[in-house]
C-alpha cells in the first residue's frame, strides 16, 4: 500500500513534467508538421538559464525569466532557421531541428563545462511535505505538480478564452482553412514555437533541480517526449496529456514488478536453467524492461492506430 | 565524376597525414587515448592533467634515460572502434607506450588490437598501461603480456567492500541495484557470490538492474527499496545514475547505507551535496584524505599546478605507471617494451597509499584499496573536500594489499627477453 | 508505350564505372601509411551503408531514424559465423562473409519492414525510431549475444590461406572491402533502373498515384526496405571483419543518425550524393579530430550550413553546372567562384580563431596556458587583442562573402541567359 501510494504521486509528478514538455512539441508538431528534435534542448536550456540567473537574483525570478529567454531563442530559431528551409520540405526541416540540438548541446558544453552544474532547489522548498506511512514525499514535488497543473490551466485558457488561441485551434486541425481565412499563419507558427519552446523552458527550470542540470539532460528526455506526442496523437492536447500520465505511469510502476517470462514458464510447468536457449530473453523482468515499455507501447499504437490515442488525423 | 572526389579527399587525407607523423625526435613518447570530445571529455581531460603532472615531474628530474617524457593526447571518442583507429596512428607515428583508463569497451578493444598488433608486427611492439578500466576480463581469460593494470578491477574491489561490510553487524538485508550492461551486472553477480560467502546470514532482498543512464526519476527505485527494507544498498552505478539515486533516497527519507563504486567520481559530489553526507560510501583505490603526508602533500601540489580546475588529486595509478615505466627504463638502460615489459613484472613500487607490486601472472598492480564516508569537510580528518563542495571523503577501513588478490585465469605467453 | 528501362551499359556508363574501379585499385598504391589505409576501408564501408540508406530516403521518400539496426545486427550475425569458422564449426570462406552479413540483415528487415512499412511519412519515421531504441537497448540487456559493454571480437585470419590472401594485413581487407563495395555500388545503381526502382520513385513522389497504376504503394516500400537491409548487412559484415569487434554502439541510434547525415550532406537526391556524403564524413570524422577538439561544432555547424544553403547536398551543387558545362560556360564562372571562395576563407578564418580561441580559454587553458598558434601565428588568447582581430576579420568576411555572392549571381544571370538562348535555339 505505502509501495502503491508513493508510486502513485511519483508517477503523477513525472507524468505532468513530461506532459510541460510534450504540451509545446505537441503543438509545433500538429500545426507546422515538423517533429522537433532541439525541443528537448530548449528544455535544457531552460534549466541552465535557470540555474545562472538564479545564482544572480534567485531562484523565483528565474522560474519567470528563463521561460522568457527560452521563448526569445525559439522565436528567432523559427524566424530566421525554420522559416528558411521551410521550403525545402519537412525532411530539411526536421534536419534542421536535428542539426540545432546538436550545436546546443556543443554550445552548453563550451559555456557551463561537461560536468553537471550545481543547480539547487531553493531552500524554502528544501523541506518534506508529508509523509505516508515512513515515506517522505518532499515539498518540491509538490510545488512542480503545482506548476504543471497552473500551467495546464493557463494553457487551456489562451488556448479557449483568446483570439490567438481560437486561431491557433483551428490551425491544429485545418492549417490550411486557416490561412485561406487570411490569417497571417507564419506569425502564428512564431508564437506556437516560441509558446512551445518557453514551455519547455519551464520545465526545464522545475526539473533541472529535482533532477540534474547536465548536458546530456536533453538527450536523456528526447526520445520520450516524442514517443508521448506520437502516443498521444497528433493534433489533440488532451491526447497528449493522457499519454504523458500513461507513460510517467509506465515508466513509475513497472519497477515494482519483478516478474519475468521465468516466472510464466514455472507456472506452466515448463522448466528452465541458465543453459536454456534464449535464456537472457526469459530472464528480464518488467521492471528491467521498463523503460523500454514506452517504445514498445508507440510502435504498438503506430501498427494499430496510427492516428494516436486521440489524434485526429495521420502523419 | 565519382572518381575525381574519391582522389580529392584521398590526397587531402595523405597530406593531413604527413602533417601528423610531426612529432619531435629524442624523446619517450606517451599516447594518451580517451575521449577528448563529446560528453565525457571532462574524465579524459582530468586524467591527461594527471599524466602531464607526472611526466612534468619526470621530466624537472632531467627526464628518463636523458630523454623527456612527451605526452601525446589522442580523441578515441570514448568508442571502440575509434580507438582502434586510433591505435594504428599512433603506430604509425611511431609511439611505443600507451595510456587508456576511462571505459571497459575501450579497454577491450585497445586490449585486443594491441595483441594482434604485437604478434603480427613484434618488431614494433607497443606497451599499454590501463589506469582505469576494471574489467575482471582484462587480467583474466583476455588477459594479454604487455597490458599492465594499475587500478583494482572490479572483483578485488567487491573483495575489499564485502569484506568491510561483513564486519558491520548492523546489516541484515542488502539490496543490489546497478545498471544493465556488463559493468553493472559483473557488480550485482559479484556482490551478491562473495556476501552470501562472508556473511550467510545477511539476507539479498533485491536485485535490480536498470538501463544505463535512461533514468531521469530514481524515486520508484527507491519506493521499491524502502519496501524491501533493506538496511545496505550495493551499487556499481556512476554518473547521473548514482547521484539521482542518492537524492531521490535522501527526498523520500530513505536510511539505508549506500555502498558504491564511484560516488566520488567527477562531476557526480556537486550534484549529491548535502543528500550523501554519513550515508554513501565508496570503494577506491585512492581518496584525498586516506592520511599520511605523501597523500596530503600530492593533493596540495595538484592543486597548485592546476589551481582553476575543480578536480582534484584522484588517480594514484598514473603516477604509479609512470613511476614503474621510467624505473623500469633506467632499470635496462632501454626503451624497448619488451624489456620494459620484462622489467614491470613483480615490480614494487611506493604509492601515497602504501606498497604495492605488480603481480607477474596477469600484470595487475596489487594495492591496498580503501572504504570510505561522504562527509563533511572539517580540516582535520577530512582534511580536503572534493570539487570545491565542502564534502570530502572519511576514511572507514583500510583492506590491505595481501588480502585483495584473487585467483586468476591468466595464461599469457611471455617473450624472451 | 510500355516502359523501356535504358540500357544498362553503354560507353558512357562503362567508363564511369571503369574509372571507379582503377581508382578504388590504385589508391593504397599511393596511400600507404595504415592510418590511410584503414580510413580507405572505413569509407568504403560508408559507402555500402550510405547507398543502402539512400534507397530508403532517396529512391523511396522514407525517412528512417533506425538503419543501423540493419547494419548492426548484420555485423553480429557474421561475427559470431567467423567466430564458428575460427572454431572450425562451420566452414564458409571470409571472402562470402558479407552474404551471411547481407542475409541477416535481410532477415531483420522481412520482420521490421513486414510492421513498418505499413506506413509512410512520420509515422514510418517513428516507428523506425522506436524500433531503433528497443534494439538499443536490448542490445546491452542480452550480453550472451551482444557481447555487452565489451562487445563480440574476432579473429579475421582463419581458415587455411587461399593464394596468400590470409586478411591478416590491412591491404588485403581493404581489398575486399572495395570489391565488395564495387559490387555493390554497381548492383544499387541497377536496381535504381529496374521498374521496381521507378516505382520507388514514384511512391516517393505521390503515392496515390503510384496506387492508380496499379501498383500497392505498400509492396513497393516494403520491397525497397528488404533491399535496403540486406544491403545495410553487407556493410555490416565488412565493418566486423575490419575491426574485428562489434559493439553495440553499431546498433545504436547515433549509428543511425550518422548515416542519414552522411546521406543527407551528400545529397539524397542523385546516385553519388551519398557516395560523396559517405567519404567526406568519415574523412572529418577520423582526421578533423585529430587537429582540433572543436571538430564536433565544426561539423554541426557545417551540417546546418549545408541544410540552410544547399539542401540537395554537395551533388545538386555539382549537378546545378550541367547545363553550363553542357554549353561551355562553366569558365564565365570561375572568376566569381574564386572571389567568392577567397571571401569564405577570410570568414571562415575569423570563424575558425574565434572557437579555437573559446575552446583554448575553456577547456585547454589549465594543460597548456593560454598560448596558443593558429595559422603559424603564435598570440596569447588571454589579451584582448586576438579576439578584437578575429572579430574583424569576421565582419570582413561576411561583408566580402555578400558582396562575393552578388557577382556570383550576376555571372550566373550571364550563363543562364547563355543557356536559354541555346535552349530555344
Amino acid at each position: 500500500m505505502e509501495f502503491f501510494l508513493v508510486t502513485l504521486l511519483n508517477s503523477l509528478s513525472y507524468g505532468l513534467l513530461l506532459f510541460m514538455l510534450s504540451s509545446g512539441l505537441t503543438l509545433i508538431f500538429s500545426m507546422m508538421g515538423v517533429l522537433n528534435f532541439a525541443h528537448a534542448s530548449f528544455y535544457m536550456l531552460g534549466a541552465y538559464f535557470a540555474f545562472q540567473t538564479s545564482q544572480a537574483i534567485g531562484f523565483w525570478p528565474a522560474l519567470v525569466v528563463a521561460p522568457i529567454a527560452v521563448a526569445a531563442l525559439g522565436a528567432i530559431t523559427e524566424r530566421y532557421g525554420l522559416r528558411t528551409v521551410h521550403k525545402y520540405g519537412h525532411v530539411a526541416e526536421l534536419l534542421f531541428t536535428f542539426g540545432l540540438a546538436y550545436i546546443i548541446e556543443e554550445i552548453v558544453h563550451l559555456i557551463w563545462g561537461r560536468a553537471p552544474v550545481e543547480y539547487k532547489i531553493p531552500a524554502v522548498l528544501d523541506f518534506s511535505a508529508f509523509s505516508i506511512f515512513s515515506t517522505q514525499y518532499p515539498a518540491y514535488r509538490v510545488f512542480m505538480m503545482l506548476v504543471s497543473v497552473g500551467m495546464l490551466i493557463a494553457l487551456y485558457f489562451a488556448l479557449t478564452r483568446t483570439r490567438i488561441g481560437l486561431i491557433i485551434q483551428a490551425s491544429l486541425t485545418h492549417p490550411d482553412m486557416v490561412e485561406s481565412l487570411g490569417h497571417n499563419v507564419p506569425r502564428v507558427f512564431m508564437t506556437v514555437f516560441a509558446g512551445g519552446a518557453a514551455l519547455a523552458g519551464l520545465a526545464g527550470v522545475i526539473g533541472g533541480n529535482a533532477f540534474v542540470t547536465e548536458p546530456g539532460m536533453a538527450a536523456s528526455v528526447g526520445t520520450i517526449v516524442f514517443v508521448v506526442v506520437v502516443f498521444g496523437g497528433m493534433g489533440s492536447l488532451a491526447g497528449a496529456f493522457v499519454a504523458s500520465l500513461v507513460i510517467g505511469a509506465v515508466q513509475t510502476f513497472s519497477v515494482g514488478f519483478d516478474y519475468s517470462l521465468l516466472n510464466l514458464f514455472a507456472l506452466l510447468g515448463i522448466e528452465t536453467s541458465a543453459d536454456s536457449a534464449w535464456y537472457d530473453l526469459w530472464k528480464v523482468t518488467i521492471s528491467q524492461a521498463g523503460p523500454v515499455l514506452p517504445y514498445i507501447l508507440m510502435v504498438l499504437m503506430l501498427i494499430f492506430r496510427p492516428k494516436g490515442l486521440m489524434g485526429t488525423r495521420e502523419g | 565524376m565519382i572518381g575525381q572526389y574519391i582522389r580529392g579527399s584521398a590526397i587531402a587525407a595523405a597530406l593531413f597525414a604527413v602533417g601528423m607523423g610531426a612529432a619531435s625526435a629524442n624523446t619517450v613518447k606517451i599516447a594518451y587515448l580517451e575521449g577528448l570530445s563529446g560528453p565525457f571529455a571532462n574524465v579524459g581531460e582530468v586524467g591527461l592533467r594527471h599524466l602531464q603532472f607526472a611526466a612534468d615531474r619526470i621530466n624537472a628530474k632531467g627526464g628518463v634515460l636523458g630523454q623527456k617524457i612527451e605526452v601525446i593526447p589522442f580523441d578515441t571518442k570514448t568508442s571502440p572502434q575509434e580507438a582502434q583507429l586510433v591505435f594504428k596512428q599512433l603506430v604509425d607515428q611511431g609511439i611505443r607506450y600507451m595510456m587508456q583508463g576511462n571505459g571497459s569497451a575501450v579497454a577491450i578493444a585497445l586490449s585486443e588490437a594491441l595483441g594482434k598488433h604485437n604478434s603480427r608486427e613484434p618488431e614494433k611492439t607497443v606497451l599499454y598501461m590501463n589506469y582505469g578500466a576494471v574489467d575482471p576480463s582484462l587480467t583474466n581469460d583476455k588477459c594479454n603480456f604487455y597490458h599492465f593494470r594499475f587500478d583494482a578491477d572490479v572483483d578485488m574491489k567487491m573483495q575489499a567492500l564485502t569484506t568491510y561490510m561483513a564486519q558491520q553487524k548492523d546489516i541484515t538485508k542488502v539490496y543490489l541495484i546497478n545498471q544493465d550492461y556488463a559493468f553493472g551486472q559483473s557488480v550485482a553477480k559479484a556482490g551478491r557470490a562473495m556476501l552470501t560467502k562472508k556473511r550467510p546470514d545477511i539476507q539479498i532482498v533485491g536485485d535490480d538492474l536498470h538501463p544505463l543512464g535512461k533514468i531521469k526519476d530514481f524515486a520508484p527505485y527507491v519506493a521499491k527499496i524502502k519496501a524491501s527494507g533493506a538496511d545496505a544498498v550495493i551499487s556499481g552505478n556512476w554518473g547521473n545514475d548514482i547521484a539521482l539515486l542518492i537524492k531521490a533516497a535522501k527526498d523520500a527519507g530513505l536510511k539505508a547505507k549506500f555502498y558504491t563504486y564511484y560516488a566520488g567520481g567527477l562531476g557526480t559530489p556537486p550534484v549529491i551535496g548535502e543528500a550523501g553526507v554519513g550515508n554513501l560510501k565508496q570503494v577506491t583505490v585512492f581518496h584525498s584524505n586516506i592520511g599520511g603526508s605523501g597523500a596530503a602533500a600530492e593533493v596540495e601540489a595538484y592543486r597548485k599546478r592546476f589551481p582553476d580546475s575543480k578536480d582534484d588529486f584522484y588517480w594514484t595509478t598514473i603516477m604509479t605507471a609512470v613511476d614503474m615505466l621510467t624505473r623500469a627504463m633506467e632499470q635496462t638502460k632501454s626503451t624497448d617494451p619488451t624489456k620494459v615489459a620484462l622489467a614491470m613484472e613483480n615490480m614494487k613500487a611506493t604509492q601515497v597509499t602504501g606498497e604495492a607490486y605488480m603481480r607477474p601472472e596477469n600484470h595487475q598492480l596489487v594495492q591496498p584499496i580503501f572504504v570510505s564516508t561522504f562527509s563533511k569537510a572539517n580540516g582535520k580528518d577530512v582534511k580536503f573536500d572534493v570539487e570545491r563542495t565542502g564534502f570530502g571523503f572519511q576514511t572507514d577501513a583500510r583492506i590491505e594489499a595481501k588480502d585483495t588478490v584473487l585467483p586468476t585465469t591468466c595464461k599469457f605467453q611471455r617473450p624472451k627477453g | 508505350m510500355a516502359y523501356q528501362p535504358p540500357p544498362l551499359i553503354h560507353r558512357k556508363r562503362l567508363l564511369t564505372w571503369g574509372l571507379t574501379a582503377a581508382v578504388l585499385i590504385v589508391m593504397p598504391l599511393i596511400f600507404k601509411q595504415s592510418f590511410a589505409l584503414s580510413m580507405m576501408s572505413q569509407m568504403g564501408i560508408a559507402i555500402i551503408f550510405a547507398l543502402s540508406y539512400n534507397m530508403l530516403l532517396g529512391q523511396t521518400g522514407m525517412l528512417s531514424f533506425g538503419h543501423a539496426v540493419y547494419f548492426g545486427l548484420g555485423a553480429f550475425f557474421s561475427v559470431h559465423a567467423l567466430n564458428a569458422v575460427g572454431a572450425g564449426n562451420f566452414h564458409w570462406p571470409v571472402t562470402l562473409l558479407p552474404l551471411i552479413g547481407g542475409v541477416a540483415g535481410l532477415f531483420f528487415g522481412v520482420i521490421f519492414g513486414y510492421v513498418t512499412t505499413k506506413h509512410s511519412g512520420t509515422p514510418f519515421a517513428m516507428i523506425s525510431l522506436g524500433i531503433a531504441e528497443m534494439v538499443a537497448a536490448c542490445s546491452l540487456m542480452f550480453p550472451t549475444f551482444f557481447g555487452g559493454e565489451g562487445g563480440i571480437s574476432t579473429d579475421r585470419v582463419v581458415g587455411n590461406a587461399v593464394m596468400g590472401i590470409t586478411f591478416g594485413p590491412s591491404i588485403q581487407v581493404y581489398y575486399l572491402i572495395a570489391g565488395w563495395c564495387f559490387v555493390c555500388m554497381v548492383a544499387m545503381y541497377a536496381l535504381t533502373q529496374t521498374p521496381l526502382g521507378r516505382m520507388a520513385n514514384a511512391v516517393r513522389d505521390n503515392a496515390e498515384r503510384a496506387r492508380f497504376v496499379g501498383y500497392n504503394p505498400t509492396h513497393v516500400r516494403y520491397m525497397m526496405l528488404m533491399l535496403s537491409s540486406f544491403f545495410a548487412g553487407i556493410a555490416g559484415a565488412l565493418a566486423a571483419i575490419n575491426y574485428e569487434l562489434v559493439t553495440a554502439e553499431n546498433v545504436g541510434v547515433v549509428a543511425s543518425g550518422n548515416v542519414l547525415l552522411m546521406s543527407f550532406i551528400g545529397g539524397i537526391g542523385h546516385f553519388f550524393g551519398p557516395i560523396i556524403g559517405a567519404m567526406l564524413v568519415t574523412f572529418i570524422q577520423s582526421a578533423l579530430s585529430n587537429y582540433t577538439l572543436a571538430w564536433l561544432l565544426y561539423f554541426g555547424l557545417f551540417f546546418l550550413v549545408m541544410i540552410l544553403f544547399a539542401p540537395g547536398g554537395i551533388a545538386s551543387l555539382i549537378t546545378l553546372h550541367k547545363p553550363a558545362w553542357e554549353v561551355a560556360q562553366v569558365r564565365k564562372l570561375v572568376p566569381s567562384y574564386i572571389v567568392a571562395g577567397l571571401a569564405g576563407a577570410v570568414l571562415l578564418v575569423g570563424v575558425i580563431s574565434l572557437i579555437e580561441m573559446i575552446y583554448q580559454v575553456e577547456t585547454k587553458a589549465e594543460q597548456s596556458g593560454t598560448e596558443m598558434s593558429l595559422f603559424g601565428i603564435g598570440f596569447d588568447a588571454a589579451t584582448v587583442m586576438p579576439w578584437v582581430v578575429s572579430v574583424c576579420i569576421l565582419f570582413v568576411g561576411a561583408l566580402l562573402l555578400w558582396m562575393a555572392s552578388r557577382y556570383v549571381r550576376s555571372s550566373w544571370t550571364q550563363v543562364a541567359a547563355v543557356i536559354n538562348a541555346r535552349r530555344s535555339a
